[in-house]
């Protein structure tokens, strides 16, 4: 099954919509209940970096039998240095952002925590696409 | 497993005029409509008692062990919280009460919260200074309905349960332990507990986490409070003795059924109180999808001012707080040893102050099987993007998406809905006789009479 949402950039109000719609559609399949907090918190994660980093983004979820499948792909101003990025406590949210509580770092590290398989790409000035992947079993 | 869940929620069909008022205020969609009557969900039911408080009828009725049976026991003992004596006007003074319950048949009469001392200790051991026995935010186990509403739909959250025992139970381990004590056999003692709502009853009945409840028998608070009142009307107690008197109880003691109860215990962190179900739903919802965070403990409650606001009190909510906070105004901060017999017990209780792991039983779940269940997902999911989201409950389910749902997992056909059934005639694909038949199943025969037309002169 495939769905895609789509995402605003800077919409604070709606962030975290997605991985609550996902979390409702891994709950109706029987997921176990570790699995399905494991990809909240990893898409949550996700779905806020858009929010608060890029203009706009589409969320693609193929969900299969086994595993379910996340891509979030936006257009933004994308990440320099991704190794620097998948450190613990380096962001590259504004000012504006970290004073609403978001952007305090760790995001990327807690998303490879909480997924089975993440591949990162990005173009600076033009976006980042994160894959995640998460098996049932 | 999922059969042996005990309700105490039975509905008296001969009442039900069949309006489905209960359909639509049940915090887990647990009831539908069949034959012109609610039909309940055990799985899904947590025994709130919101379609209790709905019903117009009092068709809904909480199932109680016979009172008789209190005296099957020779030393029979009474477990009553500390609320049911707020449900009394002021004149009526604490010592009539209690000689009253005495009259009835009960050898000791004991206060719930006499055991809240002892759980004052382990909140603050557990949960202050950053501690968290369990996955934050931890939440509270106190309310049973709140327990069963995380089984059965914020299953993500089953390992955040602080799995303590309730008041009430540590309270008649202790009341176990020191009568066989002074001698009394274990066989003699019966431990009637006096339940402000239904959810506790089925806490005792089918406990979650515990092999078996230490309490014996539940009584239903309304109908203590009736013979209570009525043997205290009619004079025919006798005053007991100055020196027979209710348990001293601390400050603490007298809040904890109270909202903000167990949040005030706690001297430091994030702490908040929530009551009702529906915001309590709500907050879970969010707390399920990170949305909330950094968060150290939940006190959660079933009823809209706690205790109170259960379904079984006699009175007013609203009095009922402002009594028990006048009672809390008289007591004392901190209450020692010989105040309260139960902390010289600490150490043989702190061994029994824990439940076992709460299992999720997700009531989401489609099917066993995930590929099946991902394929009643997307059936429901198309056939519930065709309905007409008006969630009339004509259908006799409380919402478009729940009949979708009951469609896909062969409990309920798509005919049911009124939106489909005129599409379906308009195309001649059903007759007006067939869609009358097909209401008729669902609304019974007296509703769907066709002699209204009729009547209404129509």
């Amino acid at each position: 099954m495939n769905f895609v949402y789509h995402v605003e950039g800077g919409d604070f109000t709606n962030a975290g919509s997605t991985s609550s719609q996902v979390k409702r559609m891994l709950k109706k399949i029987g997921v176990s209940p570790e699995i399905v907090k494991k990809t909240v918190v990893a898409l949550y994660e996700a779905e806020v970096n858009i929010v608060a980093h890029a203009y706009r983004g589409d969320i693609t979820v193929d969900l299969e039998e086994d595993h379910i499948k996340i891509v979030l792909a936006d257009e933004g101003p994308g990440i320099p240095d991704i190794d620097r990025a998948m450190q613990k406590g380096y962001s590259t949210a504004s000012q504006k952002v970290r004073e609403m509580g978001f952007g305090a770092g760790m995001g990327l590290p807690n998303i490879k925590n909480n997924s089975d398989s993440l591949n990162i790409t990005s173009e600076v000035g033009k976006g980042t696409t994160i894959e995640l992947i998460n098996y049932f079993q | 497993m999922a059969e042996d869940f005990h309700h105490a929620l039975k509905f008296k069909y001969d009442l039900c005029i069949g309006c489905s008022h209960c359909t639509g205020v049940c915090p887990t969609s647990a009831i539908h409509v069949e034959n012109g009557h609610p039909v309940l969900d055990p799985n899904r039911c947590v025994d709130c008692g919101r379609c209790y408080v709905a019903c117009p009828m009092n068709a809904i009725y909480i199932e109680q062990d016979d009172f008789q049976t209190v005296f099957n026991y020779k030393h029979p003992v009474l477990l009553v919280p500390s609320i049911f004596l707020a449900q009394f006007e002021e004149k009526i003074r604490e010592r009539t009460i209690l000689s009253a319950l005495l009259h009835i048949g009960f050898k000791c009469v004991y206060e719930v919260e006499k055991s809240v001392d002892f759980f004052k200790e382990y909140y603050r051991r557990d949960l202050e200074g950053g501690n968290a026995p369990c996955e934050k935010p931890v939440i509270s186990s106190f309310c049973p309905a709140i327990v069963r509403l995380i089984q059965v739909k914020f299953p993500v959250l089953v390992d955040n349960i602080y799995r303590l025992k309730a008041p009430f139970d540590m309270t008649a381990e202790y009341i176990k332990k020191s009568l066989t004590e002074q001698g009394i056999p274990a066989e003699d003692i019966g431990i009637f507990y006096v339940t402000p709502c239904a959810a506790k009853i089925a806490a005792i009945k089918s406990p979650v986490g515990e092999e078996k409840s230490p309490v014996d028998g539940v009584i239903n608070m309304n109908y203590l409070y009736s013979k209570v009142l009525r043997v205290i009307k009619t004079g025919e107690y006798k005053m007991c003795d100055e020196s027979v008197r209710f348990h001293r109880l601390s400050k603490a003691s007298i809040t904890y059924p109270l909202t903000g109860g167990e949040t005030k215990m706690l001297r430091t962190g994030r702490n908040l109180a929530i009551d009702d179900i529906h915001n309590v739903s709500e907050f879970l919802e969010k707390v399920e999808d990170e949305d909330i965070q950094d968060i150290d403990f939940l006190e959660l409650r079933a009823c809209d001012g706690s205790c109170c606001g259960g379904i079984l009190t006699a009175e007013n909510r609203f009095l009922m707080i402002e009594r028990q906070r006048r009672r809390m105004q008289k007591c004392s901060e901190e209450v020692d040893n010989e105040d309260n017999d139960l902390l010289n017990y600490f150490d043989y209780l702190a061994d029994k102050r824990h439940v076992g792991k709460v299992d999720p039983r997700s009531m989401d779940k489609m099917d066993d099987n995930v590929a099946a269940a991902m394929q009643k997902m997307k059936r429901a999911f198309e056939i519930n993007q065709n309905l007409p989201q008006v969630d009339c409950h004509l259908c006799g389910y409380p919402s478009c998406k729940a009949l979708a749902e009951a469609v896909v997992t062969d409990k309920a056909q798509i005919q049911q809905c009124i939106f489909v059934q005129r599409a379906m005639e308009h195309y001649d694909l059903l007759t007006p006789k067939e869609a009358h038949d097909i209401s008729a199943k669902v609304w019974g025969a007296k509703k769907t009479d066709p002699t209204i037309a009729k009547n209404l002169n129509l």
